[in-house]
């Protein structure tokens, strides 16, 4: 088995199927430098820079996938699709129910995420459930280099319009682009396991909508995604040190979710705890709670989100994103 | 009335010396993420700001602490913002992309193109409520790109808005070079959609504040919006830490981070022929060599250095203004670490 850093991962799934695939091209801000190995590998033609432009070649990006082409575009954050909505929300989104099934947007949007090295709230959102709000959207949200390279080539193969989410803490060169700029003065939360591991040697294509339980447990589900999987993780360990035994979901995509293990979940623990750094209210948490008891499953539940904006200092950060201490508080809570 | 360039190179320098103090904060690591300065556009900075009146709004960028500096808001509280202090002046919640002072009606954004619309809007209440006030919106040439902010000039040229748009182009968009990002010609977008442009040197204080008073007139006489074209030089580029520009200057100790895993990918066996390959490889290598030949980056680029030629004639009391200024920023950075409780 070999090892890759998490943003290694998706960008080796991405040559492997560029190399089989010609119709695969990759544009946005600043690629032919942030993205220079494929650039070297596949040429310019293939590998473009954009002008800081999102409107246009987002929305560019939709018609030339209804086109025949396999579009990956990137955004610098998940945050400045709040330019380019209009795209995935009322096209990209649109465009397979509005055919009557006759065409689809085989596009990929790509964008880092999430927060935890001090860059204020207009860049560290993660936004996933505002995304999977949207009928026609596949929002995928990985917490391993394993799954990230696995899922990313889903998502190229996937007939349908895919946001695909990066943490910015799981990724190497993110975190060195935007956050440290070289420096060995500042110190970030990264989850070890999370930013690097071990991945196939082959990219194979890993399912949609499949959730893996990355811990089991008895007394407790804590269902998380990308980073929050990883203070799960640390949570429960926590946890079982006080004989709790909370087990970790990590859903690995929002949409579609994975409804079946979120109900044996519920079912086999009668305890959820969602961990969803994206905000709170009207989202992912709120979503898992609506299928559990859809389901007619007596379950205690609780949440630990981001409530607010996400503050720039990194002490308030700290607090306001999901940590290990607010995750054991609030499993301790059902538990009492 | 000829500018007083005593009273703007003071500003400039006290710019100058803030925002070097600000890279020293963001080197030690006291301050965590991106650090955007505007070392380099200073001249802009102080030729705009200096001549905004009580009333009067500013929609910045990314890169607005300097701006904020010369508008009057308290430095111990930008710097302590800066430090995510919650003594400073957002309560530590906004950072340096996100600066607000209510009194002063200024606002930030990191989205790039925001302070269009921004000032747009400030334009239009001082139209409505307090005529003779103005709006004046910052943004670099990359932000030219952005829809809104050209949906904002046709917006603020049909009502006839008090807005200047100040366009700083550093001829870099991150990493991008205009040349290769932006089609036409700036002056013609502007002129296209009913604003005046007045081009100018942003090196050149006294050039941006003849400019900037031309049109500040304008829009406190109901004259509606120009477009203010200064170019200038980023001394850091886009943010501290650049990766350009450390493998520019540090390139034994960057290059091989770099080089090692594009051999291996210009190497690997499926892919694009090697002439295309060869293409992409020149693409890189010049975007890199473009850095290490920006001519700009010289002194003789800067716009401190430009003004002070003009006062060296002085030079006694141009030193001892430096020395008071240079004390004057070490002792708000000393305020704004200590005094605070931790």
């Amino acid at each position: 088995m070999k090892k890759m850093s998490f943003t290694q991962a998706v960008d080796d799934a991405l040559a492997q199927a560029m190399a089989k695939d010609p119709q695969i091209i990759v544009f946005g801000e600043d690629i032919p430098l942030l993205r220079r190995e494929l650039l070297v590998r596949f040429g310019p033609q293939r590998v473009r820079g954009t002008p800081i432009s999102e409107s246009a070649f987002v929305g560019a990006a939709v018609t030339a996938a209804m086109a025949g082409l396999r579009p990956v575009v990137e955004l610098y954050m998940v945050d400045f699709l709040g330019v380019c909505l209009d795209a995935l929300l009322n096209h990209a989104a649109k465009v397979e129910a509005f055919s009557g099934g006759k065409w689809s947007v085989p596009l990929v949007v790509r964008a880092p995420c999430g927060g935890g090295y001090g860059d204020g709230g207009q860049h560290e959102q993660s936004l996933w459930g505002w995304l999977a709000h949207i009928p026609g959207l596949t929002v995928v949200v990985p917490a391993t280099p394993a799954d990230a390279g696995g899922l990313f080539l889903t998502a190229l193969q996937h007939e349908g319009p895919v946001v695909f989410l990066e943490h910015k803490l799981l990724s190497e060169s993110w975190l060195e682009f935007l956050g440290s700029g070289g420096r060995q003065t500042v110190q970030y939360n990264v989850p070890e396991a999370g930013a690097r591991g071990e991945v196939p040697q082959i990219w194979k294509p890993l399912p949609l909508g499949q959730a893996i339980e990355r811990r089991p447990g008895g007394d407790v589900m804590i269902v998380s995604a990308a980073v929050g999987v990883h203070r799960a993780l640390e949570a429960a360990e926590s946890l079982e040190q006080q004989g709790i035994s909370a087990g970790v979901l990590d859903l690995r995509s929002v949409s579609p979710l994975d409804t079946t293990a979120l109900r044996a979940a519920a079912q086999n623990t009668g305890r959820l705890c969602v961990v969803d750094e994206d905000y709170e209210g009207f989202g992912l948490s709120g979503e898992v709670a609506a299928v559990v008891l859809e389901a007619g499953i007596p379950v205690q539940f609780s949440r630990v989100c981001t409530q607010s904006t996400i503050p720039y200092a990194r002490h308030l950060e700290d607090q306001v994103l999901p940590n290990r201490e607010r995750i054991v508080a609030a499993v301790q809570n059902m538990m009492s | 009335m000829p500018p007083d360039l005593w009273q703007l190179y003071s500003l400039m320098f006290k710019c100058r010396r803030f925002e070097e103090a600000v890279a020293k904060l963001w080197h030690d690591g006291l301050i965590s993420g991106e650090m955007h300065l505007g070392t380099g556009e200073e001249a802009i900075v102080a030729g705009v700001v200096s001549l905004l009146q009580e009333g009067d709004a500013l929609a910045l960028d990314h890169r607005g602490t300097a701006a904020l500096l010369v508008r009057g808001v308290d430095p111990v509280l930008l710097v302590r913002e800066l430090l995510g202090y919650p003594e400073g002046l957002c309560g530590g919640r906004g950072g340096h992309m996100h600066l607000f002072s209510q009194p002063h009606l200024a606002v930030s954004s990191g989205i790039v193109g925001a302070s269009g619309p921004a000032a747009t809007g400030f334009g239009l209440a001082a139209q409505y409520q307090n005529p003779g006030a103005v709006a004046v919106a910052f943004f670099g040439e990359g932000a030219m790109n952005q829809g809104m902010l050209l949906e904002s000039l046709n917006l603020a040229a049909v009502w006839q808005l008090p807005v200047i748009f100040v366009c700083k182009n550093d001829g870099w968009a991150i990493t991008s070079t205009d040349g290769s990002m932006t089609a036409g010609d700036l002056n013609e977008r502007a002129r296209g959609l009913g604003v005046p442009v007045i081009e100018i040197d942003g090196r050149d204080v006294s050039d941006v504040w003849q400019a900037a008073q031309t049109a500040l007139e304008r829009a406190r006489s109901g004259q509606g919006p120009t477009f203010l074209h200064a170019r200038c030089v980023h001394f850091e580029a886009h943010f501290l830490g650049f990766q350009l520009l450390r493998m520019v200057r540090h390139p034994l100790r960057e290059m091989p981070r770099v080089a090692v895993p594009l051999t291996h990918a210009i190497l690997k066996k499926d892919g694009e022929p090697f002439r295309i390959r060869l293409a992409g490889l020149r693409k890189v290598l010049a975007a890199v060599w473009r850095t290490v030949r920006d001519p700009r980056r010289g002194l003789a680029h800067d716009p401190l250095w430009r003004t002070r030629r003009l006062l060296r004639a002085d030079l006694s009391r141009l030193q001892a203004m430096e020395n008071d200024l240079t004390r004057e920023v070490d002792h708000i950075i000393a305020s704004a670490l200590v005094g605070v409780p931790s």
